[in-house]
């Protein structure tokens, strides 16, 4: 036989073996072989009848020529996919998805769109993916053609339907067929339902949807409809665009609780003016950063537990050199708050230029651990974990400081102290010892403070100097004296804060919520929740 | 009969102190304007600015002295009123500017040209006239200081409460200056001054007669503060430091006495602020930092709060060593500054004029013991 025709007979093996999925693959390459050749209008119909046939492969092929990246070789009119790569287009045939070296824009002819084209393609893409065995990949097409909304869809949305079993899925899928049904002819009663379908999903898709539906329609049904959802959807938005914001002020708040509660210990209860404060934080976030530094170079496998394990080392280290603090320096300035505020401010330009001196001035990074990051949707919330956390966090630290104070031995002494200092010592209580243990305590939970903040802010030296007024203000605001205060000041403070921000801005909503308390204190000097009685003066 | 007035209120440390803050704000200018370069007795001119930045620093703390050391109100803003004088300042020496900015716009300074601003905010009008901007440089703090005192003082905000809205306030002011649509120069603040009544700032001259100017601005205060503390009004004052309650059921007005002095010191602070601006040539919002405003507290608290000739040496005392220490070895001023705060409220409760009358004190107690 002549090489001529073994060639013929290997190829028709070849061929047959091929077979398997002859009929779609040889109608697959003949419409891929019409997209290439002809003029647009040919196009188009190959385009269509791809997304009509239903073949998965031809998704990536459609993808591929709406970004201009579908090639016909001039040596050998092979339909290929180039993706830059270099200088090079590195190549894969188009129908097989095998690889096929790679070449030059010069050896090669790209098929041209137009936007027209591009359109089409979207859609054809969209409802090919319709059919995706993948549940996420339907759900995305769904969402996606929702967003196109284009009556071209329809047909591939309603063939869709009838197969979808995920009623989720079948949900978004109805909702985009609303979407298209809107945009397409269809009689005014099936507008109608379609309104109303888009209408109860009620987010800002829906309400572009809407709104162009409403300025689109020449139907007076249809418009009304239209608008009046729209105005409904525009309303369901402000009320979850309000209930994000109360998230983010609880979460503002649950910060500014955190890193005043030990304040409300120290000035709230004890009457001393801790400037310090801040940088007892500060000492909790460094500490955080030590136990990470240690685990990531001997222990990698525990750093999701490196928080926990932080929380008590952090309490130990603030709460230790508070208590350090109470007997090296404020003892002796009991009774002059204005010298203690003088002395702790000092303090606290020593303890940052300590910090500076030891780990240096720049920010350093503390890791979130795994359970701690990604977000989840409430409704329309978005919703951090790592905002969560810290919601939950403080919560606990007021409810296990309000046990302290009412269920333990020493949270009588302190009460004891606070109330009637030389009546307790009669007693038999130390009170010397009692006002190092409370400062100890209150620095403590500022301790704890700073590795929930070290989540949130820059691990700097001057990461507590960022708080220190914000604290006062929580405290001031809520009443000295009042844990109880503390709790509802930080959470109006915060929510107040971001309610201000998007009318007028971060700062100015700062400088206002400020001018507030300023304001406040003037009209009730002793807080919002004022001690009543002997133990005010 | 006023000249008497305030003679009369001096004692002979302080009439001798009043001159020597004349002498040396006289005898630093002259001897830098008529001693040749190159002589031992010149004084260079950057010593001329360092001496008329310590002396405007003086003078804010005697400020700072007069409500905290005579009538009890630890104010943490005064640094506000000092700042807020400074850019009364600075208004003023950008409209004198003119057109010799980057820009060249004859009216607007540089950065509202950089800020894209059509016209002069109206706030500007009016600040390219001295007379005008030196008054609203001790109007402008003064009518803060009153807005602020006028409410705290009577609802009755004393102690630390106060403190720490002042605090708040000036925190407040330094976010607020630190915004560019303020348009009062935002973060970068007014700096490249040209000139001042028509004189180069950068000249040797105007240098000498800005620290004359500062020499006798604190002078002026000193001796006025003198008047108000040994007078009447000032006993009552003292009073009040010292037993508010009591005060108030004498039936004295307290809240009167404070506001009065509280605005007072504000206007001698502002004007302490429009002396510092043309020594160093830059005003920005950083100023209003609650940080500054504590460290003025402490150079009354170092120098001795309740007398008047402490506050001067103690703002003298910090700047030197904060000018030494921050120049041979800046990473232990912080740790100097923060031990200074401890020690000088542990151990020297009177600062250092204080500690001088206690070591006379002992040592007169000691000769009287020794047999003689």
């Amino acid at each position: 036989m002549s090489p001529k025709r073994i060639l013929a007979v290997l190829l028709s093996v070849l061929a047959s073996a091929a077979l398997a999925g002859a009929a779609l693959a040889a109608d697959l390459a003949g419409l891929v072989a019409n997209l290439t050749t002809g003029g647009f209008g040919e196009r188009e119909a190959a385009i269509t009848a791809m997304a009509a046939s239903g073949e998965q492969r031809a998704a990536p092929i459609l993808d591929a020529l709406a970004a201009g990246q579908l090639y016909v070789r001039k040596s050998d009119n092979l339909v290929l996919i180039g993706k830059p790569d270099g200088n090079q287009l590195s190549l894969t045939e188009a129908i097989s998805g095998k690889a096929a070296g790679s070449g030059t824009e010069a050896d090669l002819d790209r098929v041209r769109v137009n936007n027209r084209l591009r359109g089409v393609i979207e859609a054809a893409v969209g409802s090919l993916t319709l059919m995706s065995p993948n549940a996420k990949v339907r759900r995305d097409a769904a969402e996606a053609l929702f967003k196109r909304r284009d009556a071209s869809s329809l047909a591939a949305l309603d063939a869709a339907l009838a197969v979808e079993k995920d009623p989720r899925i079948k949900r978004a899928m109805s909702e985009a067929r609303a979407a298209s049904v809107l945009a397409s002819d269809a009689p005014t009663a099936q507008k109608l339902d379609a309104i109303a379908l888009v209408r109860e999903r009620a987010d800002r898709d829906s309400l572009g949807v809407l709104e162009a539906t409403a300025n689109s329609a020449t139907d007076p049904e249809v418009k009304a409809a239209a608008t009046a959802g729209a105005s409904a959807v525009r309303q369901t938005l402000a009320a979850w665009e309000a209930a994000q914001n109360v998230w983010y002020g609880i979460s503002l708040g649950s910060v500014l609780l955190l890193a005043a509660i030990g304040l409300a210990i120290t000035f709230g209860t004890m009457g001393v003016i801790n400037m310090a404060h801040g940088e007892m934080v500060m000492l909790g976030a460094y500490t955080t950063f030590v136990v990470q530094e240690i685990i990531r170079t001997s222990a990698p496998h525990l750093f999701d537990a490196s928080l926990l394990i932080a929380l008590p080392l952090a309490f130990v280290v603030a709460g230790g050199i508070g208590i350090l603090i109470e007997r090296g320096i404020i003892r002796f300035l009991y009774g002059r708050p204005l010298d203690t505020l003088l002395a702790t401010w000092g303090l606290s330009l020593v303890l940052q230029q300590a910090v500076r001196s030891i780990f240096g001035s720049s920010n350093r990074e503390v890791g979130a651990p795994s359970w701690m990051s990604g977000a989840f949707q409430l409704g329309q919330i978005n919703v951090t974990y790592g905002r969560l956390w810290i919601v939950v966090f403080s919560l606990i630290v007021f409810a296990t400081l309000i046990l302290v104070l009412r269920k333990t031995p020493l949270g009588l002494y302190m009460r004891a102290v606070t109330q009637n200092r030389p009546m307790a010592s009669a007693m038999g209580i130390r009170t010397p010892r009692v006002d190092a243990l409370t400062f100890g305590l209150g620095s403590g939970i500022a301790g704890l403070a700073g590795v929930a903040l070290s989540q949130i802010d820059n691990v700097s030296p001057n990461l507590g100097q960022g708080y220190i007024i914000d604290s006062f203000m929580v405290v001031v605001f809520g009443g000295v004296g009042n844990l109880f205060g503390t709790l509802i000041g930080a959470l109006t403070l915060g929510v107040v804060n971001k309610f201000l921000e998007p009318y007028a801005g971060a700062v100015l909503g700062k400088i206002l919520v400020l001018v507030f308390i300023i304001l406040f204190i003037q009209r009730r000097p002793r807080g919002l929740f004022a001690l009543k009685g002997r133990s005010v003066e | 009969m006023i000249t008497r007035f305030l003679w009369q209120g001096m004692d002979r440390n302080l009439r001798l102190f009043v001159l020597l803050v004349l002498a040396v704000g006289i005898a630093l200018p002259v001897l830098n304007q008529i001693m040749p370069p190159g002589s031992p007795f010149h004084v260079p001119a950057w010593l001329l600015q360092l001496i008329g930045k310590y002396l405007s620093f003086a003078l804010l703390a005697l400020a700072v002295d007069l409500v905290w050391g005579f009538c009890g109100i630890l104010s943490l803003g005064h640094g506000a009123f000092f700042a807020l004088g400074g850019y009364c300042m600075g208004m003023y020496l950008m409209r004198q500017i003119g057109s010799r900015g980057v820009y060249g716009n004859p009216l607007l300074p540089d950065f509202m040209v950089f800020l894209n601003y059509k016209e002069l905010p109206w706030f500007w009008y009016g600040f390219d006239n001295f007379g005008f901007a030196m008054l609203m440089a001790i109007l402008v703090p003064s009518l803060l200081a009153f807005a602020l005192g006028w409410f705290a003082f009577r609802s009755r905000v004393t102690g630390v409460y106060l403190s720490i809205i002042t605090q708040a306030m000036t925190f407040a002011l330094m976010l607020a200056f630190f915004r560019n649509d303020m348009g009062l120069g935002g973060n970068n603040g007014m700096t490249d001054f040209k000139e001042i009544l028509g004189f180069s700032v950068q000249a040797d001259s105007t240098r000498a007669v800005l620290c004359f100017a500062s020499a006798f601005m604190l002078a002026l205060g000193l001796v006025v503060s003198a008047a108000i503390v040994g007078s009447r009004f000032g006993k009552a004052l003292t009073a009040v430091r010292d037993a508010e309650s009591r005060m108030r059921f004498l039936g004295y007005r307290v809240e009167g006495y404070k506001l009065f002095v509280f605005v007072f010191s504000a206007a001698m602070a502002g004007i302490a602020g429009a002396l510092y601006v043309p020594q160093v040539g830059i005003i920005n919002p950083s100023e209003f930092s609650p940080a500054n405003s504590i460290e003025a507290v402490l150079w009354v608290a170092v120098g001795g709060r309740g007398t008047l000739i402490g506050p001067v040496i103690g703002a003298f005392i910090v700047n030197f060593g904060k000018t030494w220490l921050t120049g041979a070895l800046p990473e232990v001023w912080l740790f100097a500054l923060g031990a200074l705060f401890i020690v000088v409220t542990l151990l020297l409760p009177k600062g250092v004029v204080g500690l001088w009358g206690q070591l006379k004190a002992r040592s007169q107690a000691k000769k009287a013991r020794a047999p003689t």
